[in-house]
């Protein structure tokens, strides 16, 4: 074009090369100045993608190593417990990652303790969406892309896991097996399928190697991407705050900050689980020994997400039904299918499950303080209680064995307490946010209390509240303030009854239990009058200390000047 | 209930119609009821009126990076100095590699003090003050609703899906089969079940005998005392292994072998099934398969490591409590002409865990 100018440096023509042909000056123009929202809680889905490209670098330098084969093989290296013993080669190119390659052990380490704070951070991370109501439109496909992104990293990492063939992991595909078996129907062809053939057989390290390292890793790299760009394109969501409101975003820009701090951020993160996997040992599969099918290694635990649904299949009653020339093992598939299939579908159906309890369909892109939504709070305190409890009873062995009671016992009560600690956590939770609300309303309405005490000219000792700093009053006051809707009525104008009305009813009381118990907000008037209230009692204190000279101050006790003007005590 | 827009608040809603210090208004709320008080003014930083403390903060960073550099150099260096051998005492971690040791620690470091300096300097020298965008409707605008339904409209009828519905219906068809080769590929993954789960090698031979699975020897019935239990396996098994290259027969085979007082023997799965009070149970717990060797004697109770079920095996191995819906079974057992432990055919029920044919 005539009117283009011909860049001189050697940035300037590289930009141009790119410019001319891709025409990044549109997509840089338009992104780079992009508005981040900063909040440390923001900074969970951060924790879990860094985890993730660790997880992609250190795996990619394990596979230069790792021979995913079950070919046996003696044992002829370093590490002198093992030698002469038979093994996969699997198990034996770990030994060899582990003791002869320079750095190898870091990167088993590392990549170990990544796959641990990937799930960790991925969780957690969930647990702050849910608990800000992040979910809600227009984000609810970024939820469910995320429900799946959790559900494909447990499966990776226990896919993972079993690659070495140790003891360990062993154990963990014999129970897996056993599962697999219990699906009705087509559950013995599938395992037979899996293992090609019989359990163990000699496949099933080399098929999960493909799916760890190429199928799964790949399906969750894309999972990734796409809620990356939904973030990047819904823009993020903010919390309530000075100048904050539905229609803006206040933050830093993309370049520079936010590339340095999230950049900066990454090698924090990097640098941590070096240290970590650098000083603490995990997964030492020397000391578990090579699979065979009949040993195990008592008190044997999975990796910590696996942990719920063993507790799970541990405290599940014995039943089978045995019918028709067919078994239907339901002690395994309650536990091990029925309830996850359950647990995942309530949660990626979570966001729809609450836009139709609250009749709630708006947009919202400012978060809600846990305490301002009690009801939602109450739910996820509820279910993670109930995940919990599962997770404990994976460990119903070594609390029978700490407190030396009977593992009969433990596991009945493990059994009421999964059925009675949710409900009660539900209870609880919306107390406490609802105290919470109101001490809100008093705190913007009164100040923080200062410990400093002020005696009126009367006699009478106050203490001296201080009003809210601009950000304490934005947070409290960026409440939402809904009325839940109102009871339709149950008769028409003409007082015929309306029985079509009976859904319009049943929301109305789902939503009134949903926002019916949230204390309002103060009104203006309050706001001003409190307002002129802090006024007040900061001219009085500031009269007081100026004449601090000429009154007595009794331990710390400021007086107040009298109308005319001397100290009465 | 309140009107449900789903448009935000005007952009512009906050910020503005308010002192930023000072008294405030109380006069801006949203249309959710939502207080919105005034954007802070621009807050000072030490860094951003004092040049001698920004010098300052210019120089940890800095200092940060050549910590990060330093540590990446000495990295390199434990890699050479260090052999994948060389044990280090560390003081509350014991002897570990020292390869391991350094290589991780000063990665680490360097990678920590890396991060460090970006973020240090993000807060310290670059702009402290927050910036603001407004977020745009993300539906579409009515025009662009309408011309996008018009578009598919126009496609559509172009390429006749709905008015030649021979067309649609056979393509509908083949897309329906396209499926199924593919599925039927995963076939030869394995092959099928039939009988296997249901033979175990104990019953290739009318008396197998039976080989204590650690010392590899013979048993004969004085090995085992009263409350004594030996892990064994069939005679022949590392030979079938090795023939098939796989563990699959031990999984099955594996059993282990009890002595009680005949008196104590309350029930067995079959009349005379034991050997002088010797009796063999499948080593494979019926739950889900784990190898179950923790034995209590003197409750005859057989308790699994990996879900705690527990099996009176005084008692035909009957389920005691615990997740496993079924008995262990029992092997029927006798000694021949030599004096050793045989089996005297397979299980009687398959071993290890249920599964949908099972019965
Ligand atoms: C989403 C991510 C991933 C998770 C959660 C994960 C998890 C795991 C876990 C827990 C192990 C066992 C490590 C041990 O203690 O030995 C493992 C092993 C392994 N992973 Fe991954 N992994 C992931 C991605 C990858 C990728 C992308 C690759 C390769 C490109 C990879 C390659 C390997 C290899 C080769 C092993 C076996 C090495 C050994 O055990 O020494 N992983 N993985
Ligand atoms: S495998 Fe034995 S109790 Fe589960």
């Amino acid at each position: 074009m005539s009117t283009s100018t011909t860049p001189t440096t050697p940035q300037g023509k590289v930009a141009d090369f790119l410019d001319e042909r891709l025409s990044i000056s549109k997509a840089i123009k338009s992104n780079i100045s992009k508005v981040f929202p900063d909040h440390w809680s923001f900074m969970l889905g951060e924790v879990a993608l860094y985890s993730f490209i660790i997880l992609l670098l250190s795996g990619t330098y394990l596979t230069l190593f790792f021979k995913p084969s079950m070919v046996e093989v003696i044992y002829n290296g370093p590490y002198v417990p093992l030698k002469g013993v038979k093994m996969s080669e699997a198990f034996a190119s770990t030994l060899h990652i582990s003791f002869d390659v320079r750095g190898g052990l870091l990167m088993r380490q590392i990549h170990h303790w990544a796959a641990l704070f990937f799930i960790g951070a991925m969780s957690i991370h969930m647990f702050r969406v849910f608990f800000t109501g992040a979910f809600r439109k227009p984000r609810e496909l970024n939820w469910v892309i995320g429900t799946v992104l959790v559900l494909l990293g447990i499966v990776e990492g226990f896919m993972g896991y079993s690659l070495p063939d140790d003891l360990l992991s062993g154990t963990g595909l014999r129970i897996t097996q056993g599962i697999i078996a219990a699906v009705p129907v087509v559950g013995t062809y599938v395992s037979f399928g899996l293992f090609g053939g019989e359990f163990p057989g000699h496949d099933v390290v080399a098929r999960f190697y493909t799916l760890h390292i190429l199928l799964i890793p790949g399906l969750i790299l894309a999972l990734v991407g796409a809620h990356l760009m939904m973030v990047w394109y819904q823009k993020h969501t903010q919390w309530p705050g000075p100048g904050r409101t539905e229609g803006n975003v206040v933050g830093y820009r993309l370049f520079p900050v936010y590339t340095a701090k999230a950049g900066g951020f990454f090698f924090v993160v990097l640098g941590i689980t070096t240290l970590i996997s650098a000083l603490v040992s995990i997964n030492p599969v020397w000391m578990f020994g090579p699979y065979t099918p009949d040993q195990v290694s008592a008190g044997s635990q999975p990796d910590w997400y696996m942990g719920f649904l063993d507790g799970a299949v541990r405290v599940m009653p014995n039943w089978e039904i045995n019918a028709l020339g067919h078994t239907l093992s339901l002690n395994l598939i309650v536990p091990a299918l029925v309830l996850p299939g359950i647990m995942t579908t309530l949660l990626g159906l979570y966001p729809w499950i609450e836009a139709w309890a609250t009749g709630d369909r708006r947009e919202h892109h400012l978060l809600d303080r846990p305490r301002n939504a009690p009801v939602r709070t109450a739910l996820g305190v509820m279910s993670i209680s109930f995940y919990l409890m599962l997770w404990i009873s994976g460990a119903n062995d070594i609390i029978a064995q700490t407190f030396r009671l009977s593992i009969n016992q433990i596991t009945v009560a493990l059994r009421v307490l999964l059925f009675v600690v949710p409900p009660l956590m539900f209870m609880l939770t919306k107390r406490w946010c609802l105290s919470l609300q109101r001490r809100d309303r008093e705190k913007v309405l009164h100040g923080h209390e200062t410990g400093r005490i002020l005696r009126l000219p009367h006699g009478e000792f106050v203490e001296i509240h201080a009003p809210l700093s601009l950000e304490e009053q934005a947070e409290i006051l960026g409440k939402m303030d809904v009325a839940p809707m109102a009871l339709p009525a149950a008769t028409d104008a003409n007082g015929v009854a309306q029985p079509a009305a009976w859904k319009a009813r049943m929301q109305a009381k789902l939503s009134q239990w949903f926002y019916g118990a949230n204390v309002s907000l103060p009104t203006r008037a309050e706001l001003l009058e409190a307002q002129s209230h802090f006024e007040h009692a900061d001219a009085l204190e500031v009269e007081a200390t100026n004449r601090h000279r000429t009154y007595e101050a009794v331990g710390g006790v400021l007086l107040a000047p009298t109308e005319d003007g001397s100290s009465r005590h | 209930m309140a009107e449900h827009s789903n448009l935000p608040a005007s952009p512009d809603a906050g910020g503005h119609d308010e002192a930023a210090h000072g008294a405030l208004d109380y006069g801006t709320r949203d249309e959710r009821g939502r207080f919105i008080l005034p954007l802070e003014e621009h807050h000072q930083r030490i860094t951003d009126v004092d040049p001698r403390a920004a010098k300052r903060a210019e120089r940890q960073v800095a200092w940060l990076f050549v910590a990060g550099a330093a540590c990446f150099a000495g990295a390199v260096a434990a890699f050479v100095g260090f052999s994948s051998h060389e044990l280090i005492h560390v003081p509350m971690l014991g002897n570990v590699s020292a390869s391991n040791f350094w290589l991780g620690t000063l990665i680490g470091l360097g990678s920590f003090f890396l991060g460090a300096a970006a973020i240090h300097w993000a807060r310290r020298l670059m702009p402290g003050d927050e910036a603001v965008d407004y977020r745009h409707s993300l539906r579409g605008d009515e025009d662009s609703r309408a011309s996008a339904i018009e578009q598919f409209k126009r496609g559509a009828a172009e390429s006749g899906f709905l008015s030649r519905p021979l067309v649609r219906r056979t393509m509908l068809g083949a897309m329906a089969l396209f499926p199924l080769p593919l599925v039927v590929l995963l076939a030869d993954l394995g092959p099928a079940p039939k009988e296997k789960l249901r033979h175990t090698m104990w019953g290739d031979k009318p008396a197998t005998r039976i080989i204590n699975q650690g010392s590899g020897e013979l048993v004969r019935p004085e090995h085992l005392a009263v409350g004594g239990l030996i892990n064994a396996i069939p005679e022949g098994l590392e030979k079938v292994e090795e023939e098939a290259g796989t563990q699959n027969e031990r999984a099955k085979s594996s059993i282990i072998l009890v002595r009680m007082n005949p008196s104590e023997i309350k029930a067995q799965q079959g009349q005379g099934w034991d050997y002088q009070g010797i009796l063999a149970y499948s080593k494979i717990c019926t739950h889900v398969g784990c190898p179950i060797s923790l034995y209590q004697q003197r409750t005859h109770a057989l308790l699994c490591p990996c879900h705690q079920s527990t099996f009176d095996l005084s008692d035909a191995g009957r389920v005691v409590f615990g997740p496993a819906a079924r008995h262990m079974p029992q092997l029927r057992i006798g000694v021949d002409s030599e004096g050793y432990l045989v089996s005297l055919g397979d299980f009687a029920e398959p071993v290890g865990p249920s599964f949908w044919e099972r019965g």
